[in-house]
Order: structure tokens, then sequence, then C-alpha cells
């Protein structure tokens, strides 16, 4: 049986859609595609590579429909279960009090056959991967219908349940078509040309074919090795610049196209977003705990900045659930701020002017940029004895230059407050983070100091959390500073451990 | 540790750790060691390039397991309250870490082949932040097996799932 609306909190063990069956060859095929096209050309030496290609085919495609066969998903009042497996078996069962977020994505193949895959986030087992309900292969319908109950119908939330009649709710944010300009700027397209080399790359390795001396690309290095070396180096600096940037547009309209931020009436927030992968992260109020300002150097440089969301239950940058804390894709700083206050009830926090910090933690930062321009430097000048161009002096020479604004940049991004019931820390310079982080939110403290650090009276904060990237540090506060910052935050938690005020230090 | 508003945490840890340190330490650099001197006289090298690199080498190794484990011990400090775990461990790099009772989720223990030889155990209180876990290094097996029922007795009794 598999689900259908309304039948799914029958306690009973469901499968996915049987329309799976469809998308699992096609999605599992395409994954092996290197694999198989190097089998290909390495079998076709021997004149036999369509058919080890075809019978390997075959046997991905088979595999692949047994995890339909294999999967089982059951919801009851108090939990979610999912059975899977075809040699190990295992089920996973989630508490739905536990369910912090719900994210529900359609790739191409999805939406053409109305289907979802929902993935459940729980804030303490989900680190490791364990124990992270996936699944792939719910209809549209059901995926809502499933996501609604799971959020809303939790049993601590039952007060808050939304009426379902009604007009829905206005949208916080919605894309502004104007804040394309800014895709190229995000440099995404960096990775989709890593992929594109990688691909090839794995085919070459596969199949032992050097694709550099066939077809298309030897018209091309022939062409270049024909022309003068500056004007050789220029042309490909340039055709890179283009293809970053048409790509990073590219990936910008495909990720964000459609981007919406609602706000349903128990607070929950979904974020909408996706050209042809539709995607829908939904995060409860009670889980989002804060919010971050991301300025990439090329972003800074035009006034845009990307807004992020840190609650419990969503990962940072793994795998499939990647990007699910987006808030905000790149748009004007103002912007940014706007939407990342508003999620947090207003709060001034977000552009609250920041504390620096003392001139030692200056000093440790444009020695850093500075030692490691010089260690740089120095194995450019390694490299270039051993005899090869001098170009790698000049690029040692270029880092050497660029490191002293870089220190002081990494400097002035330095800064901490403490507003409104928010923890707020900001650094970095090629990506300057600033972070908002409820005060409640924070679970303990760690207190590092290197050696260096000891010298120049500078300790790295850090607070703990449940949430976003599982800890906030603030970089380089004295060490007054920052157990004054530490008790307020925490009060109570410290102060166990201070010494008297009498100090009686030996 | 160069704040002095904050005090240490109350207890060392076990006597035993020093010696247990300069063990632990040890077979690592026999490896580099032995990785040089067969790499370099397997290659034909000069007597004179292979003291060149293992001399120093020695020098560095026998600095680390003399200056390593006495500075340690100095650093590694934990204590235990109603209200909080709080540790101090490190030598080149120290750090503290803090986190409430009340948060507490886990608490084990892990015992390596070296600590077994000597007795010791390591015990590992985590929160539900994975930055979060306190881990407190080489306590002689009683102190972290109470240690261990102590905090387990209440952390039971502390409600919610600790985010």
């Amino acid at each position: 049986m598999s689900v259908v609306v309304g039948e799914l909190e029958d306690a009973s063990w469901h499968r996915l859609s049987p329309r799976m069956l469809l998308i699992h060859p096609v999605i599992e095929i395409g994954r092996a595609l290197p694999a198989l096209v190097g089998v290909f050309l390495a079998g076709n030496a021997q004149g036999h590579g369509a058919y080890w290609s075809l019978i390997g085919a075959a046997v991905v495609a088979a595999l692949s429909l047994s995890r339909w066969f294999t999967t089982r998903l059951r919801v009851t009042p108090v939990q979610v279960q999912l059975r899977h497996g075809l040699l190990r078996r295992r089920t996973i069962t989630t508490a739905r009090d536990r369910i912090r977020t719900v994210d529900v994505t359609s790739h191409l193949l999805h939406r053409m056959l109305g289907l979802s895959r929902v993935v459940v986030g729980t804030g303490t087992n989900d680190r490791k991967g364990e124990g992270r309900i996936v699944l792939d292969g719910l209809t549209v319908q059901a995926a809502g219908v499933l996501r609604d109950e799971l959020l809303q119908h939790s049993p601590v939330d039952v007060t808050k349940r939304a009426s379902p009649t009604g007009p829905g709710p206005a949208p916080l944010v919605e894309l502004d078509r104007r804040w394309i300009r800014y895709a190229p700027f995000t440099l995404s397209g960096v990775v989709t040309g890593l992929v594109i080399y990688g691909f090839f790359w794995r085919i070459q390795g596969e199949s032992g074919v050097d694709l550099t001396r066939r077809g298309p690309f030897r018209a091309v290095a022939d062409a270049l090795n024909r022309m003068h070396t500056t004007a050789a180096v220029l042309v490909v600096i340039g055709a890179l610049i283009v293809f970053v940037a048409v790509t990073s547009t590219v990936g910008y309209i495909l990720a964000f196209w459609n981007f919406r931020v609602l706000r349903h009436a128990g607070g929950t927030l979904q974020v909408t977003r996706g050209l042809i992968t539709t995607r829908a992260t939904s995060i409860e109020r009670r889980r989002l705990v804060g919010t971050q300002l991301s300025e990439a150097l090329l972003l800074r440089t035009v006034g845009a900045a990307r807004t992020l969301a840190i609650a419990t239950g969503l990962r940072v940058g793994r795998g499939s659930e990647r990007g699910g804390e987006v808030l905000l894709p790149p748009a004007p700083v103002a912007e940014a701020e706007r939407i990342a206050a508003l999620v947090l009830d207003g709060t001034p926090a977000v552009t609250v002017t920041l504390r620096a910090h003392s001139a030692n933690a200056g000093r440790r930062h444009l020695t850093r940029a500075i030692a490691s321009a010089l260690i740089i430097l120095a194995g450019c000048l390694l490299i270039w004895l051993a005899g090869a161009s001098a170009w790698f002096l000049v690029i040692g020479g270029a880092v050497l230059v660029a490191s002293v604004p870089l220190g002081l940049d990494r400097y002035r991004s330095l800064g901490h407050a403490l507003v409104d019931g928010y923890l707020v820390t900001r650094f970095g310079s090629l990506v300057r983070r600033r972070t908002v982080l409820s005060c409640a939110a924070v679970i303990g403290w760690n207190m590092k100091s290197t050696f260096f650090q000891r010298r120049l009276g500078l300790i790295t904060l850090t607070a703990t959390t449940a949430a976003g990237r599982q800890g906030y540090s603030v970089w380089d506060i004295d060490p007054h500073d920052g157990l004054a910052l530490a008790d307020a935050v925490t009060p109570g938690l410290l102060s166990p451990f201070r010494r008297e005020p009498p100090a009686t230090s030996p | 540790m160069i704040d002095l508003e904050l005090r240490e945490p109350a207890h060392l840890v076990s006597r035993k750790a020093r010696v247990y340190w300069t063990v632990r330490a040890l077979p690592g650099w026999l490896l580099i060691g032995a990785g040089e001197v067969f790499g370099l006289w397997g290659g034909d090298a000069p007597v004179g390039v292979v003291a060149g690199v293992a001399g120093p080498t020695a020098v560095i190794a026998l600095a680390h397991l003399i200056v390593m484990p006495q500075w340690r011990y100095r650093v590694h400090r934990w204590e235990i309250t109603d209200g909080a775990v709080y540790t101090q461990a490190g030598w080149f790099t120290q750090e503290r870490r803090i986190a409430p009772i009340s948060r507490v989720q886990t608490v084990d223990t892990q015992r390596g082949p070296f600590e077994q030889v000597f007795g010791l155990s390591n015990v590992t209180v985590t929160t539900a932040s994975a930055r979060g876990p306190i881990k407190i290094h080489a306590l002689d097996v009683a102190v972290a097996d109470h240690t261990v029922g102590w905090l387990t007795d209440r952390a039971q009794l502390s409600g919610g799932d600790g985010t």
C-alpha cells in the first residue's frame, strides 16, 4: 500500500510512492555514468564495451529498484518510523516532539511525476547522519500534509494549531529580479567548473583515454599553442571569468527563482525556492535561535550579503541538506539586515554597533596574515629555484602585498555585542560573518588560547549551541571582557569559578 | 591560562598521567625516526645526511617527550560542581570548557590500550552541541567511575531534551 493523503496517520506501515520505481533507476544510472562511460571506452578496445556497460547499467538499475521494495514508513501520533535496507535492515525511529525542521525538495524528475523528497530534521541525533529520516518519494500532497502534521500538530504545539481556513500569510520577502546582478560575485560557478572538470577527469581516469588529444579539446589546445604566451594566458583568464560569471548567474536563477519566505500562524517560517528543483524548508519559530549575515569579499565590494538561519535541526552544509538554512540569497545589505531582524521579532541586535577588540588583536591578525604570506612566498621561491617559471615569484609577491590589507581588514571585522538577549559576534575578511545568537540557545563555553594568544593577552571564546555550526566564536577578545560577556550571556554558570574579589592569587 | 579572574578547576588529573603521556607519544616519534633512518639509509644517502636529518628530529623528539608531559600535567585540571562541569586542557594551545549539568546529555568513559596498562580512564561529557563535548583526560579508574556515576545521577534529574 502506498501513501495516500489522509491515510498517513493510521499507524500502519506504508510504502513510498510507486512512481519512484521510474525515478530510482534514472538517478542511479546517472550517478554511475562516469563509471559506465569508462567501462564503455575501456571495453571498446576489446570490442565488448557496449555489452559490459549495458550489464553494468542493468545491475545498477536492479539495485536501485530494491530501494523502493525495502522501504517502509509509519507515522503514529508520537513517532515517525522509517524501515529500510536490503541486506542490513534498519529501523529509524524519531519522536515527533523532537522534530525541528522539515525540508521538502522536488528535483526535476520528482516534479514531472508529482513527487517530493521529505527530510525530517531532529536536533540531537542527526549530526552523524544517523537517525535522519529521509522520505524520498511522497506525492506532493502527501508531503505537504505530512509537513503540516509534523510541525503544527506535534503534541507540544497543539495549542498553537493554525486554522486551516482563511487567507494564506503574506510573504516576508520575495525574490527581486534585480538581485540577480549580484550572482556573478558569488563565484558559485567555480564549484560548477570544478564539478565538470572532475567529471571529465573521472571518465579519463576510468577509461585511460586522454581527452585533451581528442576532438574540440585538441582544437582549442592547438589554437592556444599558436598564440603568444601572454595572449594565451589573458585569453584563458578571460574565458574563465566569463564562464564563472555565466554559470554563477545560471546557478543563482536555478536555486533562488521564486524565492519566498512565509510566516505561518504558529510562527513557523517556510522558505520556498528553486526553478527546476523546488525546495521548501520549514523552521519552527522556537527552533530558530539566531541569524547570520554572510558577506563574501566580492559580495561586500558591491554591497551585498546573504542571510542564513541558525536553528536546531538545521545542519550547516551537509550533502543534500546543504543550503537549507538560506533565509535570503545574495541581496543588498539593507535587505539582508531587514530580513535577519524580522525573523527574530525585529531585534536591534542585527544592526547594533559592535565593540571593537584591543590593539593586541590587531597586532595578532596582521602578524598572522604576513607570516602566512611569507610562508607562501618561501614556497614559491623554492618552486622557482627548482626551475619553475618566474611567475611563481610574482604570485608570492602579490600574496605578500595583499596580506597587509587582509590582516587589517580581519582586525576591523572583529567585534562583539550583547543586546536584547542576543549575543552578536563578527569576524572574517574573505568571508565576513556577523552572527546573532539567542543567549537562551547558548549551552556552555570553550575558552581557547594558543601560546601566542596568551602572550598578547587574548582568548577565543566559543559559545556552544545545538544549532547551526554548533558553536559560534568571539575571536581574540580580552579575557576580562570575555568573562564579562560570558557571565552576562549565561548568568551564574561561571560565578562558582570566579576568583574572590580580594584576589589572593599566589 | 592568563585569565586570573577565572580560577583554574580544582582537581589535578592522575599522577600517572605524566608517564602515560610520555609513553603514548613515544611510538609516533619512534616511527618517524625509523622512517627517516631506513628511508635515507635504504636510499643510499651519505651518513652525514642521515645524521643531519635524524639528529635534529631526535632533539625535537626528546624535547617534546620531556617538556610536553610536565607542561600538560600543570595545565590539565577538572572540577564538577552541582551546577557545572569545568575543565582545562592542552599545553601549547590551552582550552577551558564549561557546560551546565542541566544540559548534559551523555556521560561515558573510554580506555585505550595504554590507558589500561596505566589504570587510567577518560571521561567524556556531551551536551547537545557537537562543539561542546568535555573530555577529562587521564583520571584514575576509580575516580573516573565515581565521577561518571555521580554525573549520571545528576543528569537524569534535569528533564527536557537539552537543546
